[in-house]
Protein backbone atom coordinates (compact mmCIF):
# COMPACT_ATOMS: atom_id res chain seq x y z
CA UNK A 1 0.00 0.00 0.00
CA UNK A 2 2.66 2.57 1.06
CA UNK A 3 3.97 2.40 -2.40
CA UNK A 4 0.86 4.10 -4.17
CA UNK A 5 1.46 6.93 -1.73
CA UNK A 6 4.61 7.32 -3.82
CA UNK A 7 2.51 8.17 -7.35
CA UNK A 8 1.06 10.77 -8.83
CA UNK A 9 -2.10 8.94 -8.83
CA UNK A 10 -1.63 9.36 -4.51
CA UNK A 11 -1.59 12.82 -4.79
CA UNK A 12 -4.77 13.06 -7.14
CA UNK A 13 -6.56 10.43 -4.49
CA UNK A 14 -5.30 12.60 -1.67
CA UNK A 15 -6.33 16.03 -3.20
CA UNK A 16 -10.17 14.54 -4.11
CA UNK A 17 -10.52 13.32 -0.57
CA UNK A 18 -9.13 16.62 0.71
CA UNK A 19 -11.76 17.86 -1.11
CA UNK A 20 -14.37 15.61 -0.06
CA UNK A 21 -13.54 15.87 3.53
CA UNK A 22 -13.91 19.99 3.44
CA UNK A 23 -17.05 19.84 0.77
CA UNK A 24 -19.48 20.30 3.96
CA UNK A 25 -18.02 23.71 4.22
CA UNK A 26 -19.15 24.25 0.63
CA UNK A 27 -22.24 22.95 -0.60
CA UNK A 28 -25.69 23.07 0.95
CA UNK A 29 -27.00 20.43 3.25
CA UNK A 30 -29.04 18.98 0.08
CA UNK A 31 -26.03 18.54 -2.36
CA UNK A 32 -24.21 16.70 0.23
CA UNK A 33 -26.45 14.14 0.82
CA UNK A 34 -26.44 14.24 -2.99
CA UNK A 35 -22.70 13.16 -2.59
CA UNK A 36 -23.37 10.81 -0.45
CA UNK A 37 -25.85 8.89 -2.25
CA UNK A 38 -23.22 8.69 -5.12
CA UNK A 39 -20.38 7.64 -2.75
CA UNK A 40 -22.54 5.14 -1.39
CA UNK A 41 -23.81 3.81 -4.27
CA UNK A 42 -19.98 4.33 -5.82
CA UNK A 43 -18.47 1.14 -4.01
CA UNK A 44 -21.21 -0.59 -5.80
CA UNK A 45 -19.77 0.69 -8.99
CA UNK A 46 -16.53 -0.24 -8.18
CA UNK A 47 -17.30 -3.83 -7.30
CA UNK A 48 -19.16 -4.27 -10.68
CA UNK A 49 -16.50 -3.27 -12.13
CA UNK A 50 -14.19 -6.07 -10.73
CA UNK A 51 -16.20 -8.05 -12.80
CA UNK A 52 -16.16 -6.23 -16.04
CA UNK A 53 -13.61 -4.62 -16.29
CA UNK A 54 -10.91 -7.18 -14.58
CA UNK A 55 -12.86 -10.10 -14.83
CA UNK A 56 -14.41 -9.58 -18.19
CA UNK A 57 -18.26 -11.11 -17.27
CA UNK A 58 -21.10 -8.74 -17.15
CA UNK A 59 -23.25 -8.78 -14.16
CA UNK A 60 -26.86 -8.04 -14.57
CA UNK A 61 -28.26 -8.99 -10.99
CA UNK A 62 -25.47 -6.69 -8.88
CA UNK A 63 -28.73 -5.15 -7.44
CA UNK A 64 -29.39 -8.43 -5.53
CA UNK A 65 -26.16 -8.30 -3.22
CA UNK A 66 -27.00 -4.77 -2.66
CA UNK A 67 -30.43 -5.49 -1.86
CA UNK A 68 -28.80 -8.65 0.66
CA UNK A 69 -27.25 -5.89 2.59
CA UNK A 70 -30.00 -3.27 2.33
CA UNK A 71 -32.05 -5.56 3.55
CA UNK A 72 -29.93 -7.38 6.19
CA UNK A 73 -29.64 -3.84 7.83
CA UNK A 74 -33.56 -3.60 7.25
CA UNK A 75 -34.08 -7.00 8.67
CA UNK A 76 -31.72 -6.11 11.67
CA UNK A 77 -33.99 -3.19 13.08
CA UNK A 78 -37.20 -5.11 12.70
CA UNK A 79 -36.11 -8.33 14.18
CA UNK A 80 -33.47 -7.60 16.38
CA UNK A 81 -33.34 -3.52 17.20
CA UNK A 82 -31.84 -4.21 20.95
CA UNK A 83 -28.80 -5.07 18.52
CA UNK A 84 -29.50 -1.93 15.93
CA UNK A 85 -25.94 -0.05 15.60
CA UNK A 86 -23.83 1.04 12.80
CA UNK A 87 -21.28 -1.44 13.15
CA UNK A 88 -23.58 -4.59 13.52
CA UNK A 89 -25.36 -3.22 10.61
CA UNK A 90 -22.67 -3.28 8.43
CA UNK A 91 -21.15 -6.56 9.60
CA UNK A 92 -24.54 -7.94 9.02
CA UNK A 93 -24.25 -6.51 5.36
CA UNK A 94 -21.39 -7.65 4.50
CA UNK A 95 -22.12 -11.29 5.94
CA UNK A 96 -25.63 -11.52 3.89
CA UNK A 97 -24.06 -10.07 0.43
CA UNK A 98 -21.25 -12.52 0.52
CA UNK A 99 -23.34 -15.77 1.79
CA UNK A 100 -25.63 -14.31 -0.94
CA UNK A 101 -22.98 -13.71 -3.74
CA UNK A 102 -20.97 -17.26 -3.02
CA UNK A 103 -24.43 -18.97 -3.28
CA UNK A 104 -25.54 -17.21 -6.64
CA UNK A 105 -22.00 -17.21 -7.95
CA UNK A 106 -21.45 -20.86 -7.60
CA UNK A 107 -23.95 -21.21 -10.17
CA UNK A 108 -23.06 -18.12 -12.42
CA UNK A 109 -19.00 -18.52 -12.62
CA UNK A 110 -19.78 -21.95 -14.71
CA UNK A 111 -20.71 -19.74 -17.33
CA UNK A 112 -19.18 -16.76 -19.44
CA UNK A 113 -20.87 -14.22 -22.06
CA UNK A 114 -24.39 -13.75 -22.54
CA UNK A 115 -25.43 -16.94 -20.59
CA UNK A 116 -22.75 -15.77 -17.38
CA UNK A 117 -25.25 -11.85 -17.86
CA UNK A 118 -28.68 -14.13 -17.86
CA UNK A 119 -28.23 -16.13 -15.14
CA UNK A 120 -27.18 -13.28 -12.67
CA UNK A 121 -30.24 -11.49 -14.38
CA UNK A 122 -32.59 -14.45 -13.45
CA UNK A 123 -31.16 -14.97 -9.48
CA UNK A 124 -31.56 -10.89 -8.95
CA UNK A 125 -35.49 -11.56 -10.09
CA UNK A 126 -35.62 -14.51 -7.98
CA UNK A 127 -34.74 -12.81 -5.08
CA UNK A 128 -36.93 -9.82 -5.85
CA UNK A 129 -39.92 -11.85 -6.22
CA UNK A 130 -38.87 -13.47 -2.52
CA UNK A 131 -38.52 -9.52 -1.49
CA UNK A 132 -41.49 -8.47 -2.61
CA UNK A 133 -43.87 -11.95 -2.14
CA UNK A 134 -42.89 -12.91 1.81
CA UNK A 135 -44.87 -9.72 2.96
CA UNK A 136 -44.86 -10.73 6.47
CA UNK A 137 -41.30 -11.34 6.65
CA UNK A 138 -39.55 -8.68 4.60
CA UNK A 139 -42.78 -5.51 4.32
CA UNK A 140 -43.33 -6.66 0.58
CA UNK A 141 -43.41 -3.63 -2.17
CA UNK A 142 -43.96 -1.41 1.29
CA UNK A 143 -40.39 -2.21 2.06
CA UNK A 144 -38.97 -1.53 5.60
CA UNK A 145 -37.93 1.40 7.00
CA UNK A 146 -34.23 2.08 8.74
CA UNK A 147 -33.88 4.97 11.03
CA UNK A 148 -30.59 6.12 12.44
CA UNK A 149 -28.09 4.09 14.19
CA UNK A 150 -26.09 4.39 17.05
CA UNK A 151 -22.73 4.14 16.63
CA UNK A 152 -20.54 1.85 19.03
CA UNK A 153 -23.15 3.18 21.43
CA UNK A 154 -23.28 6.75 20.91
CA UNK A 155 -26.74 7.98 20.30
CA UNK A 156 -27.79 11.19 17.67
CA UNK A 157 -30.88 11.65 20.15
CA UNK A 158 -33.17 14.60 18.96
CA UNK A 159 -31.21 14.81 15.98
CA UNK A 160 -33.24 15.38 12.60
CA UNK A 161 -32.54 12.53 9.92
CA UNK A 162 -31.40 15.61 7.40
CA UNK A 163 -29.00 16.80 9.88
CA UNK A 164 -27.61 13.46 10.21
CA UNK A 165 -27.24 12.56 6.88
CA UNK A 166 -25.46 16.19 6.16
CA UNK A 167 -23.45 16.15 9.36
CA UNK A 168 -21.74 13.21 11.04
CA UNK A 169 -23.26 10.42 8.59
CA UNK A 170 -21.60 11.98 5.61
CA UNK A 171 -17.93 11.42 6.94
CA UNK A 172 -18.96 8.36 7.79
CA UNK A 173 -20.02 7.39 4.42
CA UNK A 174 -16.68 9.17 3.17
CA UNK A 175 -14.26 7.30 5.26
CA UNK A 176 -16.45 3.55 4.20
CA UNK A 177 -16.09 5.09 0.60
CA UNK A 178 -12.24 5.66 0.86
CA UNK A 179 -11.44 2.34 2.33
CA UNK A 180 -13.55 0.43 -0.08
CA UNK A 181 -11.56 2.49 -2.80
CA UNK A 182 -8.52 2.02 -1.28
CA UNK A 183 -8.99 -1.59 -1.10
CA UNK A 184 -10.40 -2.40 -4.38
CA UNK A 185 -7.64 -0.30 -6.07
CA UNK A 186 -4.61 -2.76 -4.05
CA UNK A 187 -7.28 -6.03 -5.34
CA UNK A 188 -6.94 -5.40 -9.04
CA UNK A 189 -2.92 -4.30 -8.50
CA UNK A 190 -2.45 -7.61 -6.56
CA UNK A 191 -1.24 -10.73 -8.17
CA UNK A 192 -4.85 -12.08 -7.37
CA UNK A 193 -6.14 -9.15 -9.51
CA UNK A 194 -3.57 -9.76 -12.54
CA UNK A 195 -4.67 -13.76 -12.31
CA UNK A 196 -8.03 -12.30 -12.48
CA UNK A 197 -7.19 -10.15 -15.72
CA UNK A 198 -5.51 -12.99 -17.22
CA UNK A 199 -8.53 -15.14 -16.73
CA UNK A 200 -10.29 -12.14 -18.82
CA UNK A 201 -7.60 -11.84 -21.55
CA UNK A 202 -7.00 -15.55 -22.23
CA UNK A 203 -9.31 -18.37 -20.36
CA UNK A 204 -7.50 -20.83 -21.52
CA UNK A 205 -3.96 -19.60 -21.01
CA UNK A 206 -4.72 -18.70 -17.65
CA UNK A 207 -5.36 -22.36 -17.20
CA UNK A 208 -2.22 -23.42 -18.23
CA UNK A 209 -0.21 -21.12 -16.09
CA UNK A 210 -2.29 -22.96 -12.97
CA UNK A 211 -4.96 -20.37 -12.52
CA UNK A 212 -7.88 -22.43 -11.15
CA UNK A 213 -10.26 -20.14 -13.68
CA UNK A 214 -14.05 -20.87 -12.22
CA UNK A 215 -12.70 -20.58 -8.62
CA UNK A 216 -11.05 -17.20 -9.07
CA UNK A 217 -14.12 -15.84 -10.97
CA UNK A 218 -16.11 -17.01 -7.79
CA UNK A 219 -14.22 -15.21 -5.61
CA UNK A 220 -14.21 -11.87 -7.72
CA UNK A 221 -18.19 -12.95 -7.52
CA UNK A 222 -18.39 -12.78 -4.13
CA UNK A 223 -15.96 -9.63 -3.74
CA UNK A 224 -18.04 -7.88 -6.22
CA UNK A 225 -21.01 -8.88 -3.92
CA UNK A 226 -19.77 -8.33 -0.58
CA UNK A 227 -18.73 -4.48 -1.72
CA UNK A 228 -22.71 -4.32 -2.93
CA UNK A 229 -23.54 -5.33 -0.24
CA UNK A 230 -21.56 -3.06 1.85
CA UNK A 231 -22.83 -0.45 -0.51
CA UNK A 232 -26.29 -1.53 0.11
CA UNK A 233 -25.48 -1.11 4.26
CA UNK A 234 -24.44 2.30 3.75
CA UNK A 235 -27.05 3.62 0.95
CA UNK A 236 -29.41 2.10 3.15
CA UNK A 237 -29.34 5.19 6.24
CA UNK A 238 -29.09 7.51 3.48
CA UNK A 239 -32.31 6.73 1.94
CA UNK A 240 -33.89 5.73 5.21
CA UNK A 241 -36.23 3.48 3.22
CA UNK A 242 -35.82 -0.07 1.24
CA UNK A 243 -38.13 -1.81 -1.25
CA UNK A 244 -37.88 -4.52 -3.09
CA UNK A 245 -36.83 -1.68 -6.47
CA UNK A 246 -33.26 -2.56 -5.47
CA UNK A 247 -33.19 -5.57 -6.38
CA UNK A 248 -34.88 -5.87 -9.46
CA UNK A 249 -33.21 -5.93 -13.00
CA UNK A 250 -34.37 -2.36 -13.51
CA UNK A 251 -31.66 -0.61 -10.90
CA UNK A 252 -28.84 -3.21 -11.55
CA UNK A 253 -29.34 -1.73 -14.79
CA UNK A 254 -28.58 1.52 -13.79
CA UNK A 255 -25.42 0.38 -12.03
CA UNK A 256 -24.07 -0.86 -15.14
CA UNK A 257 -25.26 2.53 -16.53
CA UNK A 258 -23.46 4.50 -14.08
CA UNK A 259 -20.23 2.06 -14.92
CA UNK A 260 -20.57 2.47 -18.54
CA UNK A 261 -21.30 6.51 -18.14
CA UNK A 262 -18.07 7.11 -15.91
CA UNK A 263 -15.74 4.73 -17.89
CA UNK A 264 -15.32 1.08 -17.40
CA UNK A 265 -11.87 0.92 -18.60
CA UNK A 266 -10.37 3.10 -16.04
CA UNK A 267 -10.14 2.55 -12.08
CA UNK A 268 -12.03 5.21 -10.95
CA UNK A 269 -14.29 5.56 -13.77
CA UNK A 270 -17.10 3.66 -11.90
CA UNK A 271 -17.07 6.45 -8.95
CA UNK A 272 -17.09 9.34 -11.82
CA UNK A 273 -20.05 7.45 -13.01
CA UNK A 274 -21.57 6.95 -9.89
CA UNK A 275 -21.46 10.67 -8.78
CA UNK A 276 -22.64 12.09 -12.17
CA UNK A 277 -25.73 9.52 -12.68
CA UNK A 278 -26.67 10.05 -9.10
CA UNK A 279 -27.05 13.96 -10.70
CA UNK A 280 -27.99 12.87 -14.02
CA UNK A 281 -31.16 11.02 -12.64
CA UNK A 282 -32.32 13.54 -10.14
CA UNK A 283 -32.22 16.64 -13.02
CA UNK A 284 -33.63 14.36 -15.55
CA UNK A 285 -36.52 13.62 -13.23
CA UNK A 286 -37.08 17.03 -11.82
CA UNK A 287 -37.09 18.70 -15.47
CA UNK A 288 -39.20 15.99 -17.59
CA UNK A 289 -41.58 12.90 -16.47
CA UNK A 290 -39.78 11.54 -19.75
CA UNK A 291 -36.47 11.13 -17.71
CA UNK A 292 -35.85 7.95 -18.78
CA UNK A 293 -35.34 9.31 -22.46
CA UNK A 294 -33.02 11.60 -21.47
CA UNK A 295 -31.40 8.79 -19.34
CA UNK A 296 -30.87 6.35 -22.38
CA UNK A 297 -30.27 9.01 -25.27
CA UNK A 298 -27.00 9.56 -22.66
CA UNK A 299 -26.21 5.95 -23.00
CA UNK A 300 -26.33 5.76 -26.99
CA UNK A 301 -24.23 9.40 -26.77
CA UNK A 302 -21.74 7.42 -24.74
CA UNK A 303 -21.57 3.74 -26.73
CA UNK A 304 -21.06 5.96 -30.02
CA UNK A 305 -18.56 9.18 -29.27
CA UNK A 306 -17.18 7.98 -25.76
CA UNK A 307 -16.84 4.27 -25.41
CA UNK A 308 -14.28 5.19 -22.70
CA UNK A 309 -17.03 6.99 -20.52
CA UNK A 310 -16.19 10.38 -19.48
CA UNK A 311 -12.68 9.56 -17.49
CA UNK A 312 -11.47 7.46 -20.79
CA UNK A 313 -12.72 10.43 -22.51
CA UNK A 314 -10.90 12.76 -20.29
CA UNK A 315 -8.21 10.78 -20.19
CA UNK A 316 -7.67 10.97 -23.78
CA UNK A 317 -8.06 14.55 -23.77
CA UNK A 318 -5.24 14.71 -21.29
CA UNK A 319 -2.90 12.32 -23.27
CA UNK A 320 -3.42 14.15 -26.49
CA UNK A 321 -2.53 17.60 -24.82
CA UNK A 322 0.30 16.09 -22.65
CA UNK A 323 2.01 13.09 -25.09
CA UNK A 324 5.06 12.63 -23.12
CA UNK A 325 2.62 11.97 -20.25
CA UNK A 326 1.18 8.69 -22.06
CA UNK A 327 0.64 6.04 -19.08
CA UNK A 328 2.61 3.06 -19.62
CA UNK A 329 0.83 -0.92 -20.40
CA UNK A 330 -1.15 -1.50 -17.46
CA UNK A 331 -1.18 2.03 -15.85
CA UNK A 332 -4.99 2.14 -16.84
CA UNK A 333 -5.85 0.05 -13.98
CA UNK B 1 10.34 -38.50 -16.26
CA UNK B 2 6.86 -39.22 -18.04
CA UNK B 3 5.38 -42.49 -18.71
CA UNK B 4 2.49 -42.35 -21.71
CA UNK B 5 0.53 -45.99 -21.42
CA UNK B 6 -1.83 -47.15 -23.81
CA UNK B 7 -3.61 -43.99 -24.35
CA UNK B 8 -6.71 -43.87 -26.21
CA UNK B 9 -8.97 -40.23 -27.04
CA UNK B 10 -11.93 -40.32 -29.23
CA UNK B 11 -13.93 -37.08 -30.72
CA UNK B 12 -17.18 -38.49 -31.67
CA UNK B 13 -17.23 -41.64 -33.60
CA UNK B 14 -13.23 -40.26 -34.50
CA UNK B 15 -10.88 -42.06 -32.87
CA UNK B 16 -8.00 -39.51 -32.65
CA UNK B 17 -5.10 -41.40 -30.45
CA UNK B 18 -5.08 -45.04 -30.53
CA UNK B 19 -2.97 -47.05 -27.94
CA UNK B 20 -0.19 -44.50 -27.95
CA UNK B 21 2.13 -45.66 -25.20
CA UNK B 22 5.80 -43.61 -24.96
CA UNK B 23 8.29 -42.18 -22.10
CA UNK B 24 10.50 -39.41 -21.93
CA UNK B 25 13.43 -39.49 -20.15
CA UNK B 26 14.77 -36.19 -17.66
CA UNK B 27 17.21 -33.87 -19.68
CA UNK B 28 16.02 -35.85 -23.17
CA UNK B 29 14.78 -33.48 -25.80
CA UNK B 30 12.31 -35.84 -27.93
CA UNK B 31 10.71 -34.56 -31.56
CA UNK B 32 6.86 -35.35 -32.17
CA UNK B 33 6.53 -35.56 -36.13
CA UNK B 34 3.44 -36.62 -37.80
CA UNK B 35 0.95 -35.21 -40.16
CA UNK B 36 -1.74 -32.91 -40.46
CA UNK B 37 -4.21 -34.63 -38.18
CA UNK B 38 -1.82 -37.08 -36.90
CA UNK B 39 -2.89 -36.21 -33.19
CA UNK B 40 -0.19 -34.01 -32.15
CA UNK B 41 -1.78 -31.28 -30.29
CA UNK B 42 -4.58 -34.21 -29.02
CA UNK B 43 -1.72 -35.94 -27.77
CA UNK B 44 0.02 -32.91 -26.41
CA UNK B 45 -3.56 -31.42 -24.89
CA UNK B 46 -3.67 -35.21 -23.19
CA UNK B 47 -0.85 -34.42 -21.20
CA UNK B 48 -1.32 -30.84 -20.76
CA UNK B 49 -4.80 -31.69 -19.00
CA UNK B 50 -6.14 -29.46 -21.48
CA UNK B 51 -8.07 -32.58 -22.93
CA UNK B 52 -8.48 -36.11 -20.70
CA UNK B 53 -8.48 -39.36 -22.28
CA UNK B 54 -10.86 -42.48 -22.60
CA UNK B 55 -8.39 -44.88 -21.71
CA UNK B 56 -4.71 -45.17 -20.36
CA UNK B 57 -2.78 -43.16 -18.18
CA UNK B 58 -0.19 -40.97 -17.97
CA UNK B 59 2.79 -40.67 -15.18
CA UNK B 60 5.05 -38.01 -14.03
CA UNK B 61 8.04 -38.42 -12.24
CA UNK B 62 5.83 -42.16 -11.40
CA UNK B 63 2.76 -40.34 -9.94
CA UNK B 64 -0.57 -41.13 -11.87
CA UNK B 65 -1.96 -37.81 -13.26
CA UNK B 66 -4.12 -38.90 -15.63
CA UNK B 67 -6.76 -37.21 -14.30
CA UNK B 68 -5.23 -34.04 -12.68
CA UNK B 69 -6.58 -30.88 -13.25
CA UNK B 70 -4.55 -28.46 -15.42
CA UNK B 71 -3.36 -26.59 -12.02
CA UNK B 72 -2.85 -29.74 -10.28
CA UNK B 73 -0.07 -30.62 -12.98
CA UNK B 74 1.16 -27.18 -13.35
CA UNK B 75 2.44 -27.73 -10.09
CA UNK B 76 3.73 -30.82 -10.29
CA UNK B 77 6.14 -29.61 -13.36
CA UNK B 78 4.06 -29.90 -16.80
CA UNK B 79 3.96 -27.05 -18.54
CA UNK B 80 3.20 -25.76 -22.51
CA UNK B 81 2.88 -23.15 -25.18
CA UNK B 82 0.67 -23.40 -27.89
CA UNK B 83 0.54 -23.66 -31.74
CA UNK B 84 -1.44 -20.39 -31.54
CA UNK B 85 -0.03 -18.08 -29.86
CA UNK B 86 -1.71 -17.89 -26.35
CA UNK B 87 -1.23 -14.46 -24.27
CA UNK B 88 -2.51 -11.90 -21.84
CA UNK B 89 -3.06 -9.65 -24.92
CA UNK B 90 -4.09 -6.83 -22.07
CA UNK B 91 -1.61 -7.17 -19.79
CA UNK B 92 2.17 -6.09 -20.21
CA UNK B 93 5.28 -8.80 -21.45
CA UNK B 94 6.20 -8.31 -17.60
CA UNK B 95 3.08 -9.14 -16.12
CA UNK B 96 2.61 -12.04 -18.32
CA UNK B 97 5.77 -13.84 -17.12
CA UNK B 98 5.20 -12.38 -13.60
CA UNK B 99 1.41 -13.99 -13.86
CA UNK B 100 3.37 -17.33 -14.22
CA UNK B 101 6.21 -16.91 -11.60
CA UNK B 102 3.51 -16.08 -8.93
CA UNK B 103 1.87 -19.61 -9.90
CA UNK B 104 4.74 -21.74 -9.45
CA UNK B 105 5.77 -19.61 -6.41
CA UNK B 106 1.81 -20.08 -4.94
CA UNK B 107 1.01 -16.49 -4.96
CA UNK B 108 -1.38 -15.87 -7.30
CA UNK B 109 -4.70 -15.78 -4.96
CA UNK B 110 -2.86 -13.10 -2.82
CA UNK B 111 -4.60 -9.54 -2.74
CA UNK B 112 -3.46 -6.53 -0.37
CA UNK B 113 0.35 -5.88 -1.79
CA UNK B 114 0.52 -4.55 -5.58
CA UNK B 115 2.19 -7.28 -7.78
CA UNK B 116 5.03 -4.47 -8.66
CA UNK B 117 6.33 -5.40 -4.96
CA UNK B 118 6.88 -8.86 -5.59
CA UNK B 119 10.49 -8.09 -5.44
CA UNK B 120 11.61 -11.90 -6.12
CA UNK B 121 9.05 -12.45 -7.92
CA UNK B 122 9.87 -9.59 -10.53
CA UNK B 123 13.50 -10.35 -10.82
CA UNK B 124 12.40 -13.81 -11.58
CA UNK B 125 10.28 -13.06 -14.17
CA UNK B 126 12.88 -10.48 -15.34
CA UNK B 127 15.36 -12.83 -15.63
CA UNK B 128 13.48 -14.96 -17.98
CA UNK B 129 12.63 -12.22 -20.14
CA UNK B 130 16.31 -11.14 -20.51
CA UNK B 131 17.09 -14.97 -21.57
CA UNK B 132 14.58 -14.75 -24.34
CA UNK B 133 15.47 -11.11 -25.18
CA UNK B 134 12.52 -9.70 -24.50
CA UNK B 135 13.58 -7.49 -21.40
CA UNK B 136 13.08 -4.37 -23.50
CA UNK B 137 9.53 -4.97 -24.30
CA UNK B 138 8.41 -5.78 -20.32
CA UNK B 139 6.57 -2.66 -20.48
CA UNK B 140 4.67 -3.38 -23.80
CA UNK B 141 1.43 -4.54 -23.99
CA UNK B 142 1.09 -8.46 -24.98
CA UNK B 143 -0.58 -7.82 -27.87
CA UNK B 144 1.68 -4.74 -28.73
CA UNK B 145 4.55 -7.55 -29.79
CA UNK B 146 5.39 -8.47 -32.97
CA UNK B 147 4.16 -12.32 -34.12
CA UNK B 148 7.25 -13.44 -33.39
CA UNK B 149 7.92 -11.75 -30.38
CA UNK B 150 5.04 -13.10 -29.19
CA UNK B 151 5.58 -16.77 -30.18
CA UNK B 152 8.89 -16.05 -27.80
CA UNK B 153 6.68 -14.87 -25.22
CA UNK B 154 4.29 -17.77 -24.92
CA UNK B 155 7.49 -20.03 -24.87
CA UNK B 156 8.84 -17.93 -22.43
CA UNK B 157 5.72 -17.86 -20.24
CA UNK B 158 6.17 -22.22 -20.36
CA UNK B 159 9.30 -21.58 -18.96
CA UNK B 160 8.60 -19.43 -16.24
CA UNK B 161 6.57 -22.04 -14.74
CA UNK B 162 10.10 -23.54 -14.13
CA UNK B 163 8.79 -27.36 -15.68
CA UNK B 164 10.47 -30.85 -15.18
CA UNK B 165 8.26 -31.89 -18.47
CA UNK B 166 7.98 -29.33 -21.34
CA UNK B 167 5.93 -29.39 -24.14
CA UNK B 168 6.65 -26.87 -27.28
CA UNK B 169 4.28 -27.05 -29.69
CA UNK B 170 5.92 -25.48 -32.86
CA UNK B 171 8.06 -23.02 -30.76
CA UNK B 172 9.80 -21.35 -33.56
CA UNK B 173 6.62 -20.93 -36.50
CA UNK B 174 6.39 -17.22 -36.98
CA UNK B 175 9.69 -16.86 -35.98
CA UNK B 176 11.86 -15.06 -38.73
CA UNK B 177 13.79 -17.88 -40.59
CA UNK B 178 17.02 -16.19 -39.44
CA UNK B 179 15.86 -16.07 -35.79
CA UNK B 180 14.68 -19.73 -35.56
CA UNK B 181 18.04 -21.46 -34.56
CA UNK B 182 18.74 -18.32 -31.93
CA UNK B 183 15.74 -19.00 -30.14
CA UNK B 184 15.82 -22.81 -30.28
CA UNK B 185 19.65 -22.30 -28.76
CA UNK B 186 18.23 -20.50 -26.48
CA UNK B 187 15.34 -22.76 -25.17
CA UNK B 188 17.30 -26.03 -25.24
CA UNK B 189 20.31 -24.00 -23.23
CA UNK B 190 17.44 -22.82 -20.78
CA UNK B 191 16.15 -26.12 -20.55
CA UNK B 192 19.47 -27.89 -20.62
CA UNK B 193 20.58 -25.74 -17.85
CA UNK B 194 17.00 -27.34 -15.71
CA UNK B 195 17.41 -30.96 -17.18
CA UNK B 196 14.26 -30.14 -18.14
CA UNK B 197 12.59 -33.68 -20.43
CA UNK B 198 11.08 -31.95 -23.84
CA UNK B 199 8.38 -32.76 -26.11
CA UNK B 200 8.60 -30.84 -29.43
CA UNK B 201 6.11 -31.03 -32.09
CA UNK B 202 7.99 -29.37 -34.90
CA UNK B 203 7.77 -29.51 -38.92
CA UNK B 204 11.52 -28.03 -39.48
CA UNK B 205 13.50 -31.25 -40.36
CA UNK B 206 16.59 -29.06 -39.65
CA UNK B 207 15.53 -28.10 -35.95
CA UNK B 208 14.48 -31.43 -35.48
CA UNK B 209 17.86 -32.84 -36.73
CA UNK B 210 19.41 -30.25 -35.04
CA UNK B 211 18.25 -30.35 -31.74
CA UNK B 212 16.13 -33.42 -31.07
CA UNK B 213 17.64 -36.32 -29.68
CA UNK B 214 14.99 -38.76 -30.20
CA UNK B 215 12.16 -38.30 -32.99
CA UNK B 216 8.74 -40.22 -32.57
CA UNK B 217 6.36 -40.12 -35.98
CA UNK B 218 2.61 -40.53 -34.89
CA UNK B 219 0.27 -41.44 -37.56
CA UNK B 220 -3.51 -41.96 -37.96
CA UNK B 221 -3.12 -41.48 -34.27
CA UNK B 222 -1.17 -44.41 -33.64
CA UNK B 223 3.13 -44.58 -32.70
CA UNK B 224 4.58 -45.11 -36.07
CA UNK B 225 8.02 -45.18 -35.13
CA UNK B 226 10.34 -44.30 -32.15
CA UNK B 227 14.29 -43.98 -32.05
CA UNK B 228 17.34 -41.97 -33.09
CA UNK B 229 17.03 -39.14 -35.68
CA UNK B 230 18.58 -40.98 -38.45
CA UNK B 231 17.42 -44.01 -38.13
CA UNK B 232 13.58 -42.93 -38.08
CA UNK B 233 13.85 -40.52 -40.90
CA UNK B 234 14.97 -43.57 -42.90
CA UNK B 235 12.29 -45.85 -42.55
CA UNK B 236 10.35 -46.37 -45.28
CA UNK B 237 6.82 -46.32 -43.76
CA UNK B 238 8.12 -42.89 -41.76
CA UNK B 239 9.10 -41.42 -45.06
CA UNK B 240 6.05 -42.24 -47.04
CA UNK B 241 3.82 -40.87 -44.04
CA UNK B 242 5.76 -37.33 -43.63
CA UNK B 243 6.69 -36.89 -47.24
CA UNK B 244 4.78 -38.86 -49.49
CA UNK B 245 7.49 -40.60 -50.77
CA UNK B 246 9.63 -43.89 -50.42
CA UNK B 247 13.31 -42.63 -51.60
CA UNK B 248 15.43 -42.57 -48.18
CA UNK B 249 16.84 -39.91 -49.92
CA UNK B 250 13.95 -37.63 -50.38
CA UNK B 251 14.21 -36.62 -46.78
CA UNK B 252 16.12 -33.69 -45.37
CA UNK B 253 17.90 -35.40 -42.85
Amino acid sequence: MTRYLRTPRAAVYAGVFLGLLLLPHFVDAYHLTLVETGLSLAIMALGLNLLLRYTGVLSFGIGAYFASGAYAVGLLYMYLPQYFSFELSMLAALAASAAVSALFGFVCVRHTRIFFSILTLALSMLLFAVLEKAYYYTGGSDGIRVPIPTFFGYQFEGMRRFAFLSGPYYYVVLLVFSAATLLMLAIVNSPFGKALQATRDNELRAEMIGVRVKRFRWYAFVIAGTFSGLSGGVWSFVNGHITPEICSWVFSGEVVYMVLLGGFMIFEGPIVGALLFTYLRLYAVAWTEYWMLIVGATLVILVLLLPGGVTGGLYRLIERLTPKARPKAGASV
Amino acid sequence: MLEVKDLFKSFGRFLVIQGVSFAINQNEVVALLGPNGAGKTTLVNLISGHLFPDQGRILLGGRDITHAPPYERIKRGIARNFQLTQLFPELSVLDNVRNCIFSVRGQLSRFFKPASSYQEATAQALEVLEVFNLAQYQNELGAGLSEGDKKILDTAMAFALQPDFLLLDEPTSGVATAEKFKVMDTIIAAIGARGTATLIIEHDMDIVSDYAQRVMVLAEGRILANGAPKEVMQDQAVQETLFGVSEPNAARC
